[in-house]
């Protein structure tokens, strides 16, 4: 399973969904809403995806994931919208004959969730200001609101 | 030619759609998007270097060309997951 959705991930959804007689360990990950971001208050986050090339890429991790390990069982959701604090916003399920295989290959693929599937967090603060999270300081100046309105004709 | 390009996130912010159709000439790459686009929001080109395109669901450079019916993408840093 490698989805973007509008719905709640349970759980019992992503581990079915890589569940086997081969299995003798499953790993759970989820990534959850919190309530600050470095000690500022937030309020909710808001995502948004570009769903055919985030399933198309997160299927391409499971595929790396069976090189490196050898495991096929793998399964990704993750959520996009408005995320209240608490709820799951990411979901990684791997199921490996062992546990020392299934918690790296869990992790590896959760890195490289963040690092090509193209999914993007907004932060909404207490104070209801919203900005799109930066992965670091690459943002700059460039992203500042513009002067001029665009054209519209 | 025609393609389709799609916005997300700051981009989709900044530009003010999400989407749209875009005549080309025939030969023209990603960058004859990526031109356009500067000329009606010129500090795009700062931050071209952090941000990434595809061209059919696939990350793609500027030099890559396009054809009828491409649907390409300008992808932002991308910021999915979790903070762990």
């Amino acid at each position: 399973m490698f989805k973007i959705t509008t719905e709640v991930i349970t759980g019992e959804e992503v581990r079915e969904a890589v569940e086997g007689p081969d299995a003798g360990a499953v790993v759970l990950f989820f990534g959850t809403v919190r309530n600050n971001t470095g000690g500022r208050p937030v309020k909710c986050l808001e995502y948004e995806a570009y769903p055919p090339m985030a399933e198309k890429k997160m299927a391409e991790i499971a595929e790396e994931v069976s090189d490196k390990w050898g495991i096929n069982r793998v399964a990704m959701a993750h959520r996009v919208g408005k995320l209240e604090i608490g709820e799951v916003s990411v979901a990684v399920a791997v199921a490996s004959p062992h546990r020392k295989d299934g918690f790296e290959a869990c992790k590896y693929a959760m890195d490289r969730l963040k690092q090509i599937v193209p999914i993007w967090k907004r932060e909404v603060w207490a104070d209801d200001e919203a900005e799109w999270v930066k992965p670091d300081a690459v943002y700059f100046d460039a992203l500042k609101p513009r002067k001029t309105a665009p054209q519209t004709d | 030619m025609n393609v389709t390009v799609k916005y997300f996130a700051v981009c989709h912010e900044m530009l003010d759609r999400s989407e749209e159709e875009m005549e080309l000439p025939e030969g023209a790459t990603v960058k004859t998007i990526l031109k356009r686009l500067e000329e009606e929001w010129p500090e795009i080109a700062e931050f071209y270097e952090v941000m990434q395109m595809s061209v059919n669901w696939e990350y793609a450079t500027e030099n890559t060309e396009l054809v009828e019916g491409d649907e390409v993408a300008l992808i932002p840093p991308v910021t999915g997951g979790c903070d762990v």
